[in-house]
């Protein structure tokens, strides 16, 4: 708790700055749009922590506004700061800008500068090709949280498909859980001293290219990446109270990534693959699967989706990712109905070691502007060598109400 | 006799079975949209429940006209806010399932969709994916029933019958289309037991470049849950200028 204080008035003074500065714009120049979500979440851990330092339950606030203006010309500027405060984890506390930047629009070309966001990708569970933002990993374990990447983003699109280039020229550090927090690492990750190996550290620039498509039921992408790999590896290491920490190492890679998904009938078929070198051994990691979706049914409006994906990594054990080798499975249930209800039950089982994760999350709508979210996980049967093992006491169930505006 | 009876009746209403009738009606109402180019318009969805509650979805509405093949059309929601920006661009084609690609702005997420799944509501709707495709000739098979006043209006009756019956929601709809401009005013949707599911109601029509008429309000009562939807169309702009790269997956994500 002791730095809570710190790092909460710090954040509040953000919160504080960025609404000040959204208002101040709103108010300056009228025709800017103002929207975006404010939440509070709620989340009690089934057992108690491990580690003395953790608590049972945790309280966080977030705001995520997002301020857009547009030209008549199709031109656009996008500022979306995001905030969020937790009680117990100072590293949950924490601030972004995940979009600042200015869109300039051509005939057959998009120009986008400053800090942005892109997604790559077609599975459900694993995302392996998506590199260009970092993961904001306190945010979710599920990885789909992301920091927002300062970019220079160059788009042509042409009848026979889009090519896409970035030059990055800051690199964000992966965020992690504190001491203090729950779903973390056995030992601290040291991010106040991340290594990298270009000696420009944060500020070598990376480059990323990809070309897509889409050729009927096909939809394709095809991608390289060369630069600071957004996976670190980590290193042991002390704290400059003596004490053991893992280290981030963040290697220059070169990433090859390929993802394709082909629609037949209520059937999407998906696969993405990387090959990387620099980091470790050179190596190859595939993710595929389906989704099919039973729609109406018994007559009523409620759609049944079923999805089925697998995970390979070729370094085995040896993989910087918990999946090296699992199966996952998830029922989504979309109810339809004016309240936008929606139960989404997943599961992952490492195939080694029959570890196995199980997450329910439900949300609904109430009245136009809130939203409530039900999301609870367990971690079931985790071996000591599994790289989850230190959340093995971390089940929750967390709710959270965000109202948007 | 035959002959000069004939002459009194419009063109299209001419044909010898009452197939071919009903084509040659689908025929022309089709025909007389042809040119429009593209059109922009908002749109404002109320849904209500048997109770009398009701809630409310607003979108913008894009639509580009493709010689030779369906229409694209690209939705973008404002409302509820917590899918404000959500975006929907989809491709009909005469034949064959439609593209259908989703933008989800959470995640900045362009996804890929089934179009299968046209019997499925639309944003909770009574509304189905169906009704908000374009609406080609060659998707159904035709026929002229009678014809019958509605309102002041004389109009023919045709049944339309989905040539995909198979992932269609529907057995037949029965289509209520005006003489003088071949507008649909009333549509009744047969269900795959061929029960009647629902009645759509159209009125408050405009005509825009002296040509197109389009409606302004679309009641939609299910009759087996006792829903209903009301849609209202407002702010029809013809010809603005929209182009394919206006409905291209990189416009899906950037689209507001």
């Amino acid at each position: 708790m002791k730095n809570l204080f710190n790092s909460a008035s710090l954040a509040f003074g953000l919160v504080m700055l960025s609404v000040g500065l959204v208002m101040a714009a709103t108010t300056l120049a009228f025709g800017y749009e103002l929207s975006g979500n404010v939440s509070a979440e709620g989340t009690i851990f089934t057992s108690d922590a491990i580690h003395p330092e953790q608590e049972n339950s945790s309280v966080s606030l977030a705001l995520a506004p997002e301020l857009y203006h547009e030209w008549e010309s199709g031109s656009a500027l996008t500022f979306a700061p995001y905030v969020r405060l937790d009680n117990t984890d100072p590293e949950r506390t924490h601030f972004d800008i995940r979009e600042l930047n200015y869109l300039l629009l051509g005939e057959t070309w998009e120009l986008r500068l400053g800090v942005g966001k892109v997604f790559w990708g077609t599975t459900e569970f694993v995302h392996l090709v998506d590199i260009v933002n970092q993961t904001d990993f306190v945010e979710g374990i599920d990885g789909e949280d992301k920091l927002g990447q300062p970019m220079l983003h160059l788009a042509l699109v042409n009848d026979w498909g889009v090519i896409d280039m970035f030059a990055l020229p800051y690199f964000r550090e992966r965020t992690f859980p504190g001491p203090e927090g729950r779903l973390r690492f056995g030992l601290k990750v040291d991010t106040d001293h991340p290594v990298y190996e270009s000696a420009d550290e944060e500020h070598h620039t990376d480059y990323a290219f990809r070309y897509s498509h889409y050729i009927g039921v096909l939809d394709f992408g095809v991608s390289y990446f060369t630069g600071t790999g957004r996976e670190p590896t980590f290193l042991p290491g002390t704290d400059s109270g003596g004490q053991p920490v893992l280290i981030p190492f963040y290697e220059l890679i070169d990433q090859t990534g390929v993802d394709l998904q082909v629609v037949a009938g209520q059937w999407l078929l998906k696969l993405e693959g990387i090959q990387r070198t620099g980091q470790g051994e050179d190596f190859m990691a595939l993710t595929g699967g389906f989704e099919y979706t039973f729609t109406g049914l018994g007559g009523s409006a409620v759609n049944l989706g079923v999805i089925g994906e697998w995970a390979y990594d070729d370094r085995g054990e040896e993989a910087t990712t918990p999946n090296e080798d699992d199966i996952m499975a998830a029922i989504r249930i979309a109810f339809n109905d004016p309240s936008g209800s929606e139960v989404l039950e997943g599961m992952t089982l490492d195939t080694d070691s029959s570890a196995q994760i199980i997450s329910v999350e439900a949300s609904r709508r109430f009245g136009s502007s809130v939203k409530a979210s039900l999301e609870a996980y367990a971690f079931v049967d985790l071996p000591i060598d599994d790289p989850l093992y230190s959340m093995r006491g971390d089940d929750f169930v967390s709710l959270e109400i965000a109202y948007y505006f | 006799m035959l002959t000069l009876f004939s002459l009194l009746q419009p063109l299209s209403a001419v044909a010898g079975t009452a197939d071919e009738k009903g084509l040659a009606i689908a025929r022309e109402a089709d025909s007389r949209n042809d040119g429009f180019g593209d059109f922009a318009a908002n749109m404002t969805m109320i849904l209500k429940n048997r109770h009398g509650q009701e809630s409310v979805r607003e979108m913008r509405v894009q639509t580009l006209e493709v010689k030779g093949d369906g229409d694209k059309s690209l939705s973008i929601f404002d409302t509820p806010r917590d899918i404000k920006g959500t975006a929907f661009l989809n491709f009909t084609h005469k034949a064959g399932d439609d593209d259908q690609w989703l933008y989800l702005p959470a995640l900045k997420r362009v996804k890929r969709i089934s179009s299968r799944n046209k019997s499925g509501s639309f944003m909770g709707s009574e509304f189905a994916y169906e009704e908000f495709a374009s609406q080609e000739v060659e998707k159904y098979t035709y026929r002229w029933i009678r014809n019958e006043t509605y309102g002041d209006k004389e109009c023919f009756v045709v049944e339309f019958y989905p040539v995909d019956s198979k992932n269609s929601g529907y057995t037949r709809m029965v289509n209520w289309i005006d003489k003088d401009e071949y507008r649909t005013w009333k549509v009744k949707y047969y269900d795959r037991k061929d029960s009647l599911l629902k009645t759509l109601i159209v009125s408050d029509f405009s005509v825009y470049l002296d040509k197109y008429w389009r409606a302004h309000q679309m009641n939609m009562v299910n009759h087996q849950n006792g829903k209903s939807t009301t849609l209202t169309w407002t702010d029809y702009t013809f010809r603005t200028g929209l182009s394919d790269g206006d409905f291209s997956k990189n416009s899906l994500a950037r689209a507001r």
